[in-house]
């Protein structure tokens, strides 16, 4: 309570001194926060149980209104971020979209986009998923009462800070790590309660080794942590100000820019993403892991290797030969563990293949991973310094991010979310698997469009950029191959747009299972034996 | 006892494995990011490079504000047609004291590297104010707002500071007088600025945004300050005399 009462009165004092008016609704924000949580703590104080039971007849009291929230705030941020992504996507198609105003114009509302659908769906779905299971698979009440809570809304609250800010112009301009300094330093205090959690439930598990997904989660949590302090290095400008200069500069801040930005890709969107992997496939087929083996090798070789490749975002540009080569030579390799990782998942199907047919659930995480693998084979053809000097700066690199994106992270993720629902509000089932089926199709088709619109912009536009006549001139202006996008930015927001209407179906079905499901019995639970 | 048992210790201990993937994942960054800091080829001082000056540097921050790294680069690769189509590849050296660096990751439009003194103040600012005016196929959107929103004078100098301690050189003189060459740099007449030229090499002053009579009252707009940037944009090493073996090892 005494440290949200000092980051009150803080804010307060900072807010006198600025003279920005949207860095002053940022501090207010903080103030009110604050304000609020120490009310919120209050009033706990006052209504506290005696003792909250670690066990409940001899089950763990898994603690899981945290994970409740998470849920709901994913598949609140993720309807949102799908929205606006089809927004800018038909703002490129349509120019007159962007109102020439400060804060609906494109520049804006793009990182608004890619943060709001990799952190706010993203970062929710993984810190819903991630308490679910460390709890499941430790079978131990999640650590601490207040922590997880502050870690839930102290995480949501950052995605206002930034999401705010990117509209009203505070950006760091870093892609995919826009957030100001004191976004950030706000960021890493919630980081490390997420990881004291998360590592404390670990030591009250009930069974002796950690479960294959909780390691994925830990090397997400770390990593993310490490690349988190090292792009964000920055020095304010003041505390009245909140802009601040990166201490990093040209080439160095470059390497350090794409060695956090790829392995935001590797550790966020992969990593954390295969722990929901390697515990809901399993559990939604009713198999045990195909490899238990091939999960060790995965899990190494993988964040090993990841960490590499970075450079290959940096082709032929003024960053030294031998590092490109390096970070290309590690992307074709990682393709390796990738592909290891996608066999582990489909092979756990085995003898439950049947399972596609009548589980839609389970057929669109099996989808997810079909994406895992289709783009983890790309990203490496693509990192290959022939391939990327054609591919590099066009549409293509767009088309890949969201065949991984919305195939594998988004897929793996609505499998996850259908699963979650009815167990943690205690229903029989989803209220309609034919609108399951549905959502399927629709957004299946919806990323179908939008890839293969993509790749054929970006190729086309790669080799219209190169082409010479027979004079030795450059065939086109550069406006010329702009133009020529036209007819594939409104196949791609048509494409998008499908994919907003599936989740609106899941939006829908979600509901209306909380709401009508058939309550499920309470396992029955055999009677224990007292040991004697 | 095979080597999988081994394995145990890292699944049975926490910390161990914590610490098993910090070691893991330090190594790649390690080796990739160190070297830059001391390689020659990556630190090298190339002749001409200076620090922006506060309108520049103002100018940079809108750039970034407005993200229009999202679709523009700053990086030219020695590929036959970018060199043809945009100019000399981009040296290290160039962006040496840009922070954030802008390389950029997409070219929705085209690359910025060295689009300074390709077209007139005129032209960036009525293509800024609205684009179809003068290019009618393109998909930018349009930034007539900066015309109206004033620099503000309260901080140039601490940008400048805080620049100063992530290692850019701006000297005392130069931190002192930040708001003085900010405004003299928008106005051709005053007394100031052959000092600004002074401190800062090369730099010109002129109403960048447009409005001469704004510019001579001591108000710079953001339309001023984006317009110079642009303009310096690619412009500070002169290619004729650029050795580019010097720095050969």
């Amino acid at each position: 309570m005494a440290a949200f009462a000092a980051t009150a009165m803080l804010c307060l004092f900072i807010a006198s001194g600025s003279v920005d008016p949207a860095y002053s609704f940022h501090v207010y924000l903080f103030a009110a926060a604050s304000v609020a949580a120490i009310f919120a703590l209050g009033n706990r104080y006052l209504a506290r149980p005696a003792v909250i039971p670690q066990e409940i007849n001899g089950k763990p009291n898994y603690n899981m209104a945290p994970v409740q929230f998470a849920t709901v705030a994913a598949v609140f941020w993720g309807i949102a971020g799908f929205t606006v992504g089809l927004i800018i996507a038909l703002q490129l198609a349509y120019p007159v979209l962007n109102f020439d105003l400060p804060w609906t114009n494109f520049g804006r509302l793009r990182p608004l986009h890619t943060s709001a659908v990799i952190f706010a769906f993203g970062g929710n779905v993984l810190l819903a998923t991630s308490f679910y299971v460390v709890q499941k698979t430790s079978r131990a009440r999640l650590a601490g009462e207040i922590a997880p809570w502050f870690v839930i809304l102290g995480y949501n609250f950052f995605i206002v800070i930034a999401g705010t800010g990117y509209l009203l112009g505070i950006t760091q301009g870093k892609e995919y790590a826009e957030p100001e300094w004191y976004a950030d330093l706000f960021l890493t205090v919630v980081w490390v309660t997420y990881l004291l959690v998360f590592l404390a439930t670990l030591w009250k598990r009930k069974e002796p080794h950690i479960f294959v997904a909780n390691w994925f989660y830990l090397a997400f949590i770390v990593t993310i942590a490490v690349l988190h302090l090292g792009n964000n290095a920055a020095v304010p400008v003041s505390i009245y100000s909140p802009k601040s200069y990166i201490v990093w500069s040209g080439v160095q801040d470059a390497m350090f820019q794409w060695w956090y930005g790829h392995n935001a890709v590797g550790f966020f969107l992969t990593a954390g993403f295969l722990a929901i992997m390697y515990y809901f496939v399993p559990k939604r087929a009713e198999r045990p892991i195909y490899s238990y083996r091939l999960s060790i090798v995965h899990f190494w070789a993988l964040i090993f290797l990841y960490i590499w490749a970075g450079p290959h975002h940096l082709h032929y540009t003024a960053l030294p030969d031998w590092a490109q080569t390096l970070g290309m030579t590690f992307s074709i390799m990682l393709w390796m563990p990738s592909w290891g990782g996608m066999i582990n998942g489909l092979m756990t199907l085995s003898g439950a293949w049947d399972k596609l047919r009548t589980d839609p659930v389970l057929r669109m995480m099996v989808v997810s991973l079909a994406f895992y693998g289709m783009s983890t084979f790309e990203g490496p053809l693509m990192s290959i310094k022939a391939v990327n000097s054609l591919s590099h700066y066009t549409d293509w690199t767009i088309g890949h991010v969201h065949s991984g994106a919305l195939g594998w992270v988004a897929y793996i993720s609505f499998g996850a979310i259908y699963c979650l629902v009815p167990w943690l509000w205690n229903r029989k089932q989803l209220y309609s698997n034919r609108l399951v089926e549905w959502h399927f199709w629709v957004s299946t088709l919806g990323i179908v469009f939008y890839i293969s619109a993509m790749w054929v912009a970006g190729i086309m536009q790669g080799l219209m950029w190169r082409a010479y006549t027979a004079l030795g001139f450059l065939e086109y202006s550069f406006i010329e191959t702009v133009d020529a996008m036209h007819p594939y930015y409104v196949i791609r927001a048509l494409g998008g747009a499908l994919f907003v209407v599936g989740a609106l179906i899941m939006a829908y079905n979600l509901i209306m299972t909380v709401r009508q499901g058939e309550v499920a019995e309470p396992e029955s639970a055999p009677a224990l034996v007292p040991a004697q | 006892m095979s080597l999988w048992n081994k394995h145990a210790i890292f699944e049975k201990n926490s910390i161990v494995l914590t610490v098993g993937i910090l070691v893991v994942v330090a190594i790649g960054g390690l080796v990739e990011i160190a070297p830059l800091f001391y390689l020659k080829s990556t630190i090298e001082k190339v002749e001409g490079v200076r620090p922006y000056t506060p309108l520049e540097l103002a100018g940079r921050s809108i750039y970034v504000r407005e993200g229009c790294y999202n679709c523009h680069s700053q990086m030219i690769r020695p590929l036959r047609d970018e060199v043809e189509r945009y100019g000399h590849y981009s040296l290290a050296a160039e962006s040496m004291y840009d922070k954030p660096f802008q390389w950029g990751s997409k070219r929705t439009g085209p690359d910025l590297a060295r689009v300074g003194g390709k077209y007139s103040d005129e032209w960036h600012v009525a293509h800024l104010a609205n684009p179809r005016s003068v290019v009618p196929q393109s998909i930018m959107p349009g930034y007539a707002f900066l015309s109206r929103a004033e620099i503000r004078p309260e901080q140039v100098e601490g940008h400048l500071r805080s620049n100063r301690l992530g290692g850019v050189p701006y000297t005392d003189e130069q931190i002192q007088n930040a708001l003085t060459d900010l405004r003299a740099q928008v106005n051709p007449d005053s007394p100031n600025v052959q000092a600004l030229q002074v401190r800062y090499p090369g730099a010109t002053a002129r109403a960048f945004g447009g409005n001469p009579a704004a510019a001579g009252n001591g108000t710079v707009t953001e339309m001023d300050a984006l317009v110079a940037y642009l303009q310096v944009l690619g412009t500070m090493v002169d290619f004729r005399t650029y050795d580019a073996r010097a720095n050969m090892r």
